[in-house]
């Protein structure tokens, strides 16, 4: 068995165990940072790939962006050290189920059919094609200003529906009466050790 | 056989451990170093001593505190969270570190048929690395803030994210014209990019200016001076990063008792601070590698050859420690709104303006030689560096409206005006 | 390949992580420990602190709005990267194409401006 997959095989592990880890943690904080953990070990495995510039993409937008906004949603409710267990959202658990069971669906056939999708028959040969240039940048930048121009143009006007969406609501947001917190202080108590 | 385990089975994994081991430990020197240096040249420029008891001129001062917090008691408030709260530091710390192994410090040397270059790894993502090493320095403030369970940290650790986030922006879109115009997003094409001299200008070519012409041939071929202004935002947004004066709200010690690390001592504190030098350390290097040639300089003597670009590179850096230094005692610390104002209405426009400005001016055309080009670019970015000059220098209106004084009020009256201005 | 170019990265990573940690364990043996009541107390400037009170912060959601623009623009600048690592090849299509994406994106921008998103004091 060569390194590289034992590094793989590592990285795996550390992804899904990150992973199972969330489920498991009862801490909103400690969730964040496994997710991190399982972002990191993700861009690892792009590594591996030959995808550097992904790589990297996966550290600054997943881990560096996107669990900030976390880790500020976590701390903006604070809701740390305590777990909510009443769900206002009515039968999310079989939709949650259902959408999984989709999402397993995908991921199973994008793996078995992707690259024969994405290259339109030619499979291994085009993907080294693209990968042969050094961090495969100008491959993407060649795909992404070419053959993908709509997607990436139209990905601004997500954007901007993103930021429309985010203006709407805070701009809305007023200050909250006061001592309407049915928080019950004094709950946690961790131990200390003196 | 995979590629990892070729690299490991190479003569290449003692070089690399070799490179990491001395690029680590240079680091931790430097630090003591810019913590003396600091404290050295704030002292001088208020005109007091500064620390002069151990060592020569007091350079093992820092030696001595280092020591001194390695014997402090560790303590953890009760409650912090106690897993979050040792990792916040070690976060802190360790992207700083990262961060410098893309940045080349010197050419390279030949020992025993292996070439070494002086830089951990050249990636061929440099750019992207330095920026995510970056972005991921935000946690250690962010956890450190959330982690010790107090007022103060969480509401300065959420600040200082705030701030630090909003500057990462700017950072990043800073560093998009020089891989504009070197078509690389490697370090060490960069400094490739800027070796030589300006040279082959013929706008005046034929004029009485052809002495001008010749001038250029001397100056040196640095990005400094077609990307000024992608440096000034570089290095406004590099100092926020950094968390250093003007831009040290995180350490507000004034108004949140230190902000996100009050609840740290010992050598926990200490580890943040290793951070915060080495990151002033890697964003001095990095404007040095992208603006100013890196490494690259003249080789004076023969001697050593690849002592000369080390040298260089450390003269430029310690030039760019020192500006952060002096800026840290001359500049009070920004307010938090006009932050916030500075990061989001004038740094990321114009940094922005600048991409396209940099894009549009670098387009290439069919049909049209190099040469020409070259001039009109110059042209245009010396136009422009003319007219930034001429707005700077004649400053805001509004600032120069001509007022008369008011005549001191009696204190009866300022009273009264004091109480109607604030119901 | 240049995958091993990362093995460089992965010992400083592993050597700093050490340092980081090793310092912290070492010193927490080395040094004197003894935590009173009084010592392991938040911080406030000498006012006894409430018990749990850092539990019900909550904060301006001004920091979710800073947060959700730093991850649009931090996008947009992704996007700027290969896209300047291709301009030569793309040159004035490319120009075009980023022209209208930075476009769209400063108009955003604009609006955001216009209804007091980026401002902090109200």
């Amino acid at each position: 068995m060569s390194l590289d997959v034992i590094v793989f095989g590592a990285m795996f592990v550390m992804t899904l165990g990150a992973g199972l880890a969330m489920l498991f943690a009862r801490n909103a904080v400690h969730v964040a940072l496994l997710l991190v953990l399982s972002q990191i070990g993700l861009a690892v495995a792009f590594l591996l790939q030959g995808a550097f510039f992904v790589a990297a993409i996966q550290i600054i937008i997943y881990a560096g962006a996107i669990m900030v906004l976390f880790l500020f949603v976590i701390m903006l409710l604070g809701v740390d050290r305590r777990e909510v267990l009443d769900e206002p959202l009515r039968g999310q658990r079989p939709l949650a189920l259902g959408l999984g069971v989709l999402l397993t669906a995908q991921v199973l056939y994008i793996a078995w059919r992707g690259v024969d999708l994405a290259f339109a028959g030619t499979g291994e040969a085009a993907i080294q094609e693209v990968n042969s240039d050094p961090g495969n940048v100008l491959g993407i930048a060649r795909v992404l200003f070419g053959r993908y121009l709509l997607p990436f143009e139209v990905t601004s006007v997500l954007l901007i529906v993103a930021v429309v969406g985010v203006m709407v609501l805070t701009r809305r947001m007023y200050p909250a009466a006061p001592n309407v917190d049915t928080d019950i202080p004094g709950t946690e108590a961790e131990e200390v050790a003196v | 056989m995979g590629a990892i385990a070729d690299f490991l089975g190479g003569p290449d994994v003692v070089i690399a451990i070799v490179k990491v081991v001395v690029a680590f430990a240079a680091l931790l020197v430097a630090t003591l170093l810019t913590i003396w240096f600091e404290r050295k040249v704030i002292a001088d420029m208020q005109a007091r001593i500064g620390p002069n008891r151990w060592g020569p001129f007091g350079v093992l001062q820092t030696v001595a505190d280092g020591i001194k917090l390695f014997f402090k008691e560790d303590v953890r408030p009760r409650y912090a969270d106690r897993w979050t709260y040792g990792l916040a530091p070690v976060m802190a710390a360790v992207p700083s570190f990262l961060a410098f192994a893309v940045i080349p410090f010197g050419d390279h040397v030949t020992v025993g048929g292996e070439r070494v270059d002086f830089i951990v790894s050249d990636l061929n993502i440099g750019v992207l690395f330095f920026l995510a090493a970056g972005s991921i320095g935000v946690y250690g403030v962010v956890l450190a803030g959330w982690a010790s369970g107090s007022k103060y940290p969480l509401l300065g650790g959420i600040r200082s994210s705030a701030q630090l986030i909003s500057y990462e922006i700017a950072l990043g879109l800073s560093l998009v014209p020089i891989v504009l115009v070197t078509n690389s997003l490697s370090t060490v094409d960069i400094v490739a990019a800027q070796a030589g001299s300006v040279g082959n200008v013929d706008l005046f070519d034929g004029t009485f200016l052809q002495g001008v012409s010749e001038l250029f041939e001397v100056i040196p071929n640095w990005y400094i001076w077609s990307q000024w202004p992608a440096f000034l935002l570089f290095m406004i947004a590099g100092i926020a990063e950094t968390n250093r004066a003007p831009f040290d709200l995180p350490e507000a010690e004034t108004e949140l008792i230190a902000g996100f690390h009050t609840e740290y001592s010992g050598i926990r504190f200490a580890l943040f601070f290793l951070g915060e030098y080495i990151h002033v350390v890697v964003i001095s290097a990095m404007a040095v590698t992208l603006f100013f040639g890196g490494w690259n300089g003249p080789i004076v003597d023969e001697f050593l050859p690849w002592i000369w670009p080390v040298g260089w590179f450390l003269v430029k850096t310690i030039a760019f420690v020192y500006l952060f230094i002096w800026l840290r005692a001359t500049l009070p610390r920004l307010r938090y709104d006009r932050l916030m104002w500075l990061g989001w209405k004038r740094l990321i426009p114009a940094s922005l303006l600048w991409i396209m400005v940099t894009a549009v001016v670098n387009v290439n055309p069919e049909g049209v030689d190099e040469q020409t080009l070259r001039s009109i670019r110059l042209a245009v970015f010396g136009a422009l560096f003319l007219l930034v000059l001429f707005v700077v220098a004649k400053g805001d209106p509004r600032l120069k409206q001509v007022v008369t004084p008011e005549r001191p009020r009696s204190r009866r009256a300022q009273k009264q005006g004091v109480k109607s201005g604030s119901s | 390949m240049s995958l091993p170019a990362y093995l460089p990265i992965l010992f400083l990573l592993v050597l700093s992580t050490l340092f980081a940690v090793a310092s912290i364990w070492v010193s927490s043996k080395l040094g004197p420990r003894k935590w009173t009541v009084a010592k392991l107390q938040p911080y406030e400037s000498g006012i006894v602190p409430e018990e749990g009170v850092a539990e019900n912060e909550r904060f301006p959601v001004k920091f979710y709005l800073v947060a959700m623009l730093f991850i649009i623009f931090d996008i947009e600048t992704v996007f700027l990267y290969p896209w300047a690592v291709a301009y030569e090849e793309l040159a004035l299509f490319g120009l075009i194409e980023m022209g209208v994406f930075v476009g769209l994106l400063v108009a955003v921008y604009v609006y955001v401006w216009k209804r007091g998103g980026l401002e902090w004091a109200e």
